[in-house]
């Protein structure tokens, strides 16, 4: 996620968190002021929560309106614990990271399947209905009270310092725990979904189950935070806990320090959360609100002049060493010379049992049916429309045919999820290139070498290979977004490889090359089939799938109307008349 | 006896319903304009409300509207020019802050800009309701006229069941269909209206029909925020106001604006008013401090099960 968790190693950067967290804590205990050692624990407490935030907002993309209920709940628990069972917050806040666990599903399961604007607005609705709920229930004010005897056991200290180095051990958690999701598969899989859905489940990704981790996780120390911000302020209020401010503020100081950095929720706090509460303290009498003030501009301002966060704003600005330019790509243009296996008599291993699909009125597919054979390069040609990619999309499981059925490796796979399909075996690419922009080619391929292996070293290792394999690696620590079109077809050929296809669907991964990029993009496809994996292409420029495919297939109108040697298959008259109409069929016909 | 006990309170509960739904459908008008037309879920849109009725008991008190013309027909003529001076912040909103993270300068980013959309209006949002806090002060006020604690008693079946119509509230619900009703024409008739629709279906295409998207956008902004205003003036006449009044009502602009199905202007207002017999009804069962949480859950209900709306089409992709 940020740049320097590539190079920094893990307990290095955890290393540097304690020490800073630390040195912070150790400054505030110089304060005698009791009301600014509060201070120093409540920025402490927002930046945990900024943290938490962060963890989900800003690797899935999905902006939480409603971490305050995550908040609100922590706090409750820790103080209804306390007031009706006695029970220590030393136990209640763990008990809270539970609540937070289970809050975190039952609000994210239901919600998840919302996007955008509608996830947004669900998001805000939920702390509010807990907080008329807690009214309504009659805890108004929930006052922890004070315990004479041994009031260690029970989080309470004469010397209000202590609270300041609590928070510093949250935040310190928190920021461990964000270090270490930025660097693993947890962290790479939310960026990937992020970025694009679409090809992180064609990738072997299931977004619902990793989605539903980061809220988990994110909840329960927003609600740990909750209950160590009920020990210090020892009075829990529906409004104080559950109210619009709380999400605003978890929100305002990831944006404005910098939304998915790892220390960018930490700047934001430190910069707003003092400016808040001082101007507040000096002001209120005449300016009363000024801290509602405060926020309000600052996260207009974020918007408006550096979109990104403050942190990533000045890091741009500041000069860094050894930016990575990368190699060049080596295209070898000349011409390829076709290769053919020899017709297989080994029993398909995917088999397409009369497909058709209906969209309202517009029968896209009918009927089709074919086989492919292992190591077989089988393609599929025909005119605009006719239901290539809709056949693609069925058979890597993103829509489910009307009727018919696919067997694969003598499974039936119609009805499983994208990523599923992906993990058994069948990779593909996209007619328009789904890239994840924001990270580097090495990167992106590992996202597809995760699909089916959990060991990072051995994923890296196998997203390297794969990017050997289509000659990409001189390019492996360029971002996605700077590639040409053939580089990106290429790192998308490496991605669907590093999840080890044994069928690869390619869609018109010819589509937009010049004419000696073809050249080397046949070599590259001819060279993967040659490693044994099956490879199923759709074209519409007859010219190249000639020289590369085993067999065609002809789509026209949803139906196949071909099948055959290439050469025999676009010579016959209904073919040539299904691409250039009837007079040119009458033609060659004469 | 009882029996005409509960008649009485379903009736009532009925007519307050359908009442003060139409005032909440007037809102969510406002705030289904902007998101219509611009896609833009304006989290301000409350404060635009507040904003409505102080500017409504200014006029009212300071400029004299209220003396001028008395209690009743003031309280009306103040809550329209409260729309007018909110019609003018709107616009003057739009062009600092609103351009540029909306219409053509956002079209085709990341999520066509949905989230700095939604954090900027949370941004205004805070700055409305504590600049208010600053300007106007903490203590409720209201628009006082005798209509407000003054009912019309109407009897049903004879003298055993009667309903209450509180005439404030009844005058200001007569307001808002004459207003829903003029917004409805302006937006289907007039070419203005017209302007706002093509933006709406597709800005880079009406830019090449020879369509302003920006003085579009502002239009409808603007025009979002007077209509919440002047409901919020009619809100003030009677019921007690402060700066963070705002947030009481935005969640029921929210949902009345799902419910109406997003995109739908004039669905809004059914929206609106079905919010307003839901809040109503529940209190003959619920308990008065849930009939916000009963909003809420009405609303996640939508959102959850039809997030189309039970009245529209779903009009927004995903």
């Amino acid at each position: 996620m940020s740049n320097a968790s590539d190079n920094v190693p893990f307990a290095w950067s955890v290393a540097i968190v304690v020490v800073a967290i630390a040195a912070y804590v150790g400054l505030a205990w110089l304060t005698p002021d009791r009301y600014y050692q509060l201070i120093f624990t409540i920025i402490l407490i927002w930046a945990a929560v900024g943290v938490a935030f962060n963890l989900f907002s800003g690797y899935s993309g999905l902006l939480s309106f409603g971490h305050a209920a995550f908040f609100g709940l922590g706090a409750y628990t820790v103080g209804l614990l306390f007031v009706n069972a006695g029970i220590s917050p030393w136990i209640g806040i763990v008990v809270a990271a539970l609540v937070g666990v289970v809050a975190g599903v039952v609000i994210g399961y239901p919600t998840f399947r919302l996007r955008g604007h509608y996830f947004a607005l669900a998001m805000l609705a939920y702390p509010l209905v807990l907080l008329y709920v807690f009214q309504w229930l009659g805890f108004q004010e929930v006052s922890l009270p004070m315990v004479r005897k041994a009031a260690a056991d029970y989080m309470q200290f004469a010397d209000t310092r202590v609270y300041i180095a609590f928070s510093g051990v949250l935040l310190a958690i928190a920021l461990a725990i964000n270090l270490y999701v930025a660097r693993s598969r947890f962290g790479l899989s939310l960026l990937a979904i992020k970025q694009n859905e679409p090809a992180a489940m064609a990738a072997g990704m299931n977004p619902l189950s990793w989605k539903l981790k980061a809220i988990m996780l994110s909840a329960s120390l927003t609600s740990v935070a909750g209950g160590l911000y009920a020990v210090v302020q020892l009075i829990v209020t529906p409004e104080s806990v559950f109210g619009l401010l709380v999400s605003s503020r978890a929100l305002i100081v990831t944006l404005f320090g910098g939304i998915g950095t790892v220390a960018g929720p930490v700047v934001g706090s430190l910069i707003l959360i003092p400016l808040g509460e001082v101007l507040q303290a000096q002001l209120s009498d005449i300016l009363p609100g000024i801290q509602g003030v405060v926020l309000g501009v600052a996260i207009i301002a974020v918007v408006l002049l550096a979109p990104e966060g403050v942190l990533p704003y000045v890091m741009k600005r500041v000069p860094r060493k050894g930016a990575t330019a990368g190699g060049v790509l080596a295209l070898d243009t000349t011409p390829y010379v076709r290769e053919t296996n020899a017709p297989s008599v080994a029993a398909p291993m995917l088999e397409v049992r009369d497909i058709a699909v209906r969209f309202g009125g517009l029968q896209a597919l009918s009927k089709v049916t074919f086989d492919v054979h292992p190591a077989e390069i089988l393609g599929i040609i025909g005119p605009n429309g006719a239901g290539k990619t809709t056949l693609f999309n069925i058979l890597n499981g993103f829509i489910a045919p009307t009727q018919g059925g696919v067997r694969f490796e003598e499974r039936e796979i119609v009805g499983q999820p994208a990523y599923e399909i992906c993990r058994a075996g069948i990779g593909r690419t996209f007619q328009i290139v789904r890239p994840f922009a924001g990270l580097s080619v090495l990167r992106n391929v590992v996202v597809g070498a995760f699909a089916h292996r959990h060991d990072e070293a051995a994923a890296y290792a196998e997203a390297r290979n794969a990017l050997e394999r289509v000659g990409l690696s001189a390019r492996a620590g360029v971002l996605a977004g700077n590639l040409t079109t053939m580089e990106l077809r290429l790192m998308e050929l490496a991605r669907a490889l590093a999840g080890q296809p044994k069928l690869l669907l390619l869609d018109e991964t010819l589509a937009g090359l010049g004419a000696g990029e073809v050249e080397h993009m046949l070599r590259a496809i001819a060279a993967i089939r040659k490693q044994g994996v099956a490879i199923v292409i759709i074209e519409h420029t007859m010219h190249a799938m000639v020289r590369l495919a085993d067999r065609l297939v002809v789509l026209d109108h949803g139906e196949a109307i071909a099948t055959g040697d290439p050469e025999a298959v676009i010579n016959l008259p209904h073919v040539i008349e299904a691409y250039l109409g009837k007079k040119w069929a009458d033609h060659a016909a004469a | 006896m009882n029996a005409y006990v509960l008649i009485e309170n379903v009736l009532q509960a009925l007519y307050t319903g359908l009442v003060v739904g139409c005032i909440y459908g007037l809102m969510c008008v406002g705030l289904a304009l902007i998101f219509s037309v611009m896609r833009v879920i304006n989290f301000a849109q409350g404060e635009f409300l507040m904003l409505g009725m102080y500017a409504a008991l200014f006029c009212f008190a300071q400029i004299g509207v209220g003396a001028l013309l008395g209690p009743g027909v003031g309280a009306v003529v103040a809550s329209l020019l409260a729309g007018v001076i909110v019609f003018a912040i709107g616009a003057i909103l739009y062009d600092v802050l609103l351009r540029p993270v909306t219409g053509l300068s956002v079209a085709g980013t990341e999520g066509e800009g949905h989230y700095p959309q939604l954090t900027l209006t949370l941004g205004l949002s805070l700055l409305l309701q504590n600049g208010g806090l600053i300007a106007f002060g903490s203590s409720p006020q209201t628009i006082r006229t005798p209509l407000s604690s003054s009912a019309w008693e109407l009897p049903v079946f004879g003298q055993d069941i009667s309903l209450f119509l509180n005439k404030a509230r009844t005058v200001a619900c007569i307001v808002t269909l004459a207003v829903a009703f003029a917004v409805a024409i302006f937006i289907n008739r007039s070419r203005h209206g017209k302007m706002l629709r093509a933006a709406a279906d597709n800005a880079e295409a009406a830019t090449y029909m020879g369509i302003r998207v920006t003085r579009a956008h502002r239009l409808a902004f603007a025009l979002g925020a007077a209509i919440s205003a002047i409901a919020g003036g009619l809100v003030a006449t009677y019921y007690p106001f402060q700066p963070y009044v705002g947030l009481e009502f935005i969640i029921v602009m929210y949902a009345g604006v799902v419910l109406g199905g997003m995109g739908s202007v004039m669905g809004a207002f059914w929206g609106g008013i079905t919010i307003g017999l839901v809040q109503q009804l529940s209190t003959l069962v619920l308990p008065q401090q849930l009939q916000n949480a009963t909003i809420f859950v009405v609303f996640l209900l939508i959102i959850l099960l039809r997030p189309q709306g039970l009245f529209g089409r779903n009009v927004e992709r995903v």
